[in-house]
């Protein structure tokens, strides 16, 4: 469970988060939603405690991601915007290279990474090196590096950048398990199709501020539009500019 | 602990594997500075074994007025050849660079001798051409041996014993021993041994950063549950091992490639044994951790793998400029350049080379200096390691 409260963050003049306070829970998935540079990044980097807010607290199952950033990431399995992967290991050494770092006792280390090869069905090319992978299945493996200490909390930033249809549908799958199985799954993305197919909560961002945070019927309601683009444009125009 | 030692090993799998990083690390440094090396010594010696072995072949215009003084020429390795037409042709050919030298004999050199006036002789010649230099040197010396020849004949027949025109006998007393002779040659491996170090691992030090960011593998590495001092280390450490192994790579090609070179024919000995490479690599050892640091300090400052490759190559040369100033104003080792990395291990390493005494306390002051610096350019860069702007 994430809880953000009230996060400030600015870079130089710039004021890329104002503010922004939401709940993700335990066996539900909440989008961040947002257009380009609406400060979704941003707040996610604060939550895998890349960054420190300027003010403003989060926490992730109780653990604050300042004062315990440590216990903290130890609670989460992120994947950052673009992430990359070491182009002379094998996809199973990148994962297992994780599961390492992440404290698994070397023992279980070969368990737990056949078994999350599996999940995501990446046998195919586990043995191979990551070199020349392509953006699908460079995803699958840095999601499987990610998710391989099992971590309660799941944070996923623009997960289905440059993915064909096949792949969106299985990391579709995939995130529904993970909610299935009772973890808690924030994804950010600035397309409202895939959040509304997925999302059980969907909080909006547009200019570092959260415009609406609701379920999407609720947003339906309360923007008073039925078509979720328009209600998307229509909460954007919520937020004061500056 | 567990985790600095995941991340080393994962650093040293990846880097064998890595060609770039392979290359730089065992062929760059090891191959190619002793083969430079061994250009260069060859090169100085053919130079100076063509001096006194090969025929100089010496036009001369006007030779038939001075037999003697061409035989005495031919009795120093000298040989006349007919020279240009007149002394202007011959300038010419010295300035376009068909002769290097001519020597010009004027028709009243047989009458002027005769009357024990100074003959005048001519020595055409570009002192600015280097190579034409040493040969003019030697006709120079041979032309003047022949004047002190004639003039001790001369003060004979007037019953005066020629020994007075001598009022000095300069004996000089060379105390270098041969290993000495070759010290300021070979003066020159620190300098590569330093380079091959710094190669070694200056792959690994960009990929701490610059490399990690652009690749996008640093924020998933730094989301994970350690910390960025254990990951630095780690990083440093595996760059520590890559640069070890270039370094004994390359002390012991040089060990192999100066018994190819004929350092006894310039009456040099090099005392590069298996005692002084292990010593050799003893003493650089320190300068390691310092070098890992600096280049992995430097590669954190930059944005991308292209701007980090630019400034280490920078970074390559720092640490050899005090070994060029060092050696350009010839200075002995002296107790406050031990404080100096990178300056301390030249000098000592030249001592060792020479055969000299080395210094305990310079050496424990060297090592000591070096490893003192190491740690703190570490720890400065873990501390920057730590900041946000690393993710750039």
């Amino acid at each position: 469970m994430i809880r953000v409260e009230g996060i400030h963050k600015s870079f130089g003049k710039v004021r890329a988060v104002r503010g922004v306070s939401f709940n993700a829970l335990d066996g539900k998935i909440t989008g961040l939603l947002g257009p380009n540079g609406a400060g979704k990044s941003t707040t996610l980097r604060v939550l895998y405690t890349v960054l420190k807010p300027d003010a403003g607290s989060a926490h992730i199952d109780g653990v604050d991601v300042v004062s315990d950033a440590l216990s903290a990431r130890r609670r989460i399995g992120a994947l950052p915007h673009g992430s990359g992967l070491y182009p002379h290991l094998t996809a199973r050494e990148n994962v297992a290279y994780f599961a390492h770092l992440c404290g698994l006792d070397r023992s279980e280390v070969d368990d737990r990474v056949d078994e999350i090869i599996r999940l995501l069905e990446i046998e195919d090319f586990a043995e191979r090196r990551t070199k020349g992978f392509s953006q699908g299945q460079r995803t699958k493996v840095s999601l499987a590096r990610a998710l391989v200490h099992d971590p309660q909390n799941v944070l996923l930033d623009e997960p289905s950048n440059g993915l064909d249809v096949m792949a969106t549908r299985s990391l579709r799958r995939l995130i529904l398990k993970l909610k299935d199985s009772g973890r808690c799954v924030l994804f950010s993305s600035h397309v409202m199709q895939e959040v509304a197919a997925l999302c059980d909560n969907i909080c909006i961002i547009a200019n570092g501020q959260v415009a609406i945070d609701d379920s999407v019927d609720g947003i339906r309601s309360r923007t008073g539009c039925d078509d979720l683009e328009d209600a998307f444009v229509h909460a954007i125009n919520m937020v004061d500019p500056e | 602990m567990r985790t600095v030692l995941v991340v080393f090993a994962k650093e040293i799998i990846e880097n064998l594997r890595d060609r770039r990083t392979l290359a730089s690390a065992l062929i760059m440094g090891p191959v190619f500075a002793p083969a430079v090396l061994a250009f260069v010594i060859n090169l100085s010696i053919t130079h100076s074994m063509e001096d006194v072995e090969h025929t100089l072949e010496l036009p001369v215009i006007g030779g038939e007025l001075a037999p003697n003084l061409l035989s005495y020429l031919s009795s120093q390795n000298i040989d006349a050849i007919a020279g240009p037409e007149d002394r202007t042709a011959a300038i010419n050919a010295v300035k376009t660079g068909e002769h290097d030298i001519v020597l010009v004999i004027p028709g009243e050199f047989g009458e002027q001798l005769a009357s024990s006036v100074p003959a005048k002789i001519e020595l055409v010649s570009d002192q600015a051409n280097t190579d034409a230099d040493r040969d003019a040197r030697r006709v120079r010396n041979a032309l003047r041996g022949y004047g002190q020849e004639l003039g001790s004949v001369r003060l004979l027949a007037r019953g005066i014993n020629p020994a007075v025109l001598r009022p000095l006998n300069i004996d000089e007393v060379d105390v270098s021993t041969p290993s000495g002779r070759s010290g300021m040659l070979l003066g020159m491996m620190s300098y590569f041994f330093v380079f091959a170090t710094l190669m070694g691992g200056m792959y690994l030090a960009i990929d701490a950063t610059a490399g990690e960011r652009e690749r996008g593998s640093l924020e998933p590495l730094l989301s994970l549950p350690v910390t960025r001092d254990q990951l630095i280390l780690g990083k440093i450490g595996a760059t520590c091992v890559f640069m070890a192994l270039s370094l004994a790579l390359s002390l012991l090609s040089f060990h192999v490639a100066l018994n190819f070179m004929p350092l006894e024919q310039l009456g040099m000995t090099s005392n590069f044994g298996p005692g002084v490479v292990l010593a050799a690599f003893l003493l650089f050892a320190p300068f390691i951790l310092l070098g890992a640091a600096v280049m992995t300090l430097v590669a954190s400052f930059t944005k991308s793998y292209r701007e980090a490759q630019t400034w280490l190559s920078v970074v390559l040369f720092a640490p050899t400029m005090p070994i060029f100033i060092v050696s350009i104003l010839t200075l002995r080792p002296r107790l406050e350049f031990m404080f100096v990395p990178s300056l301390s291990q030249h000098l000592l390493l030249v001592d060792m080379v020479k055969n000299e005494p080395v210094n305990n306390l310079h050496v424990t002051i060297s090592v000591v200096s070096t490893l003192f610096f190491g740690a703190l350019l570490t720890w400065i860069c873990a501390r920057l390691y730590r900041r946000e702007g690393l993710l750039g």
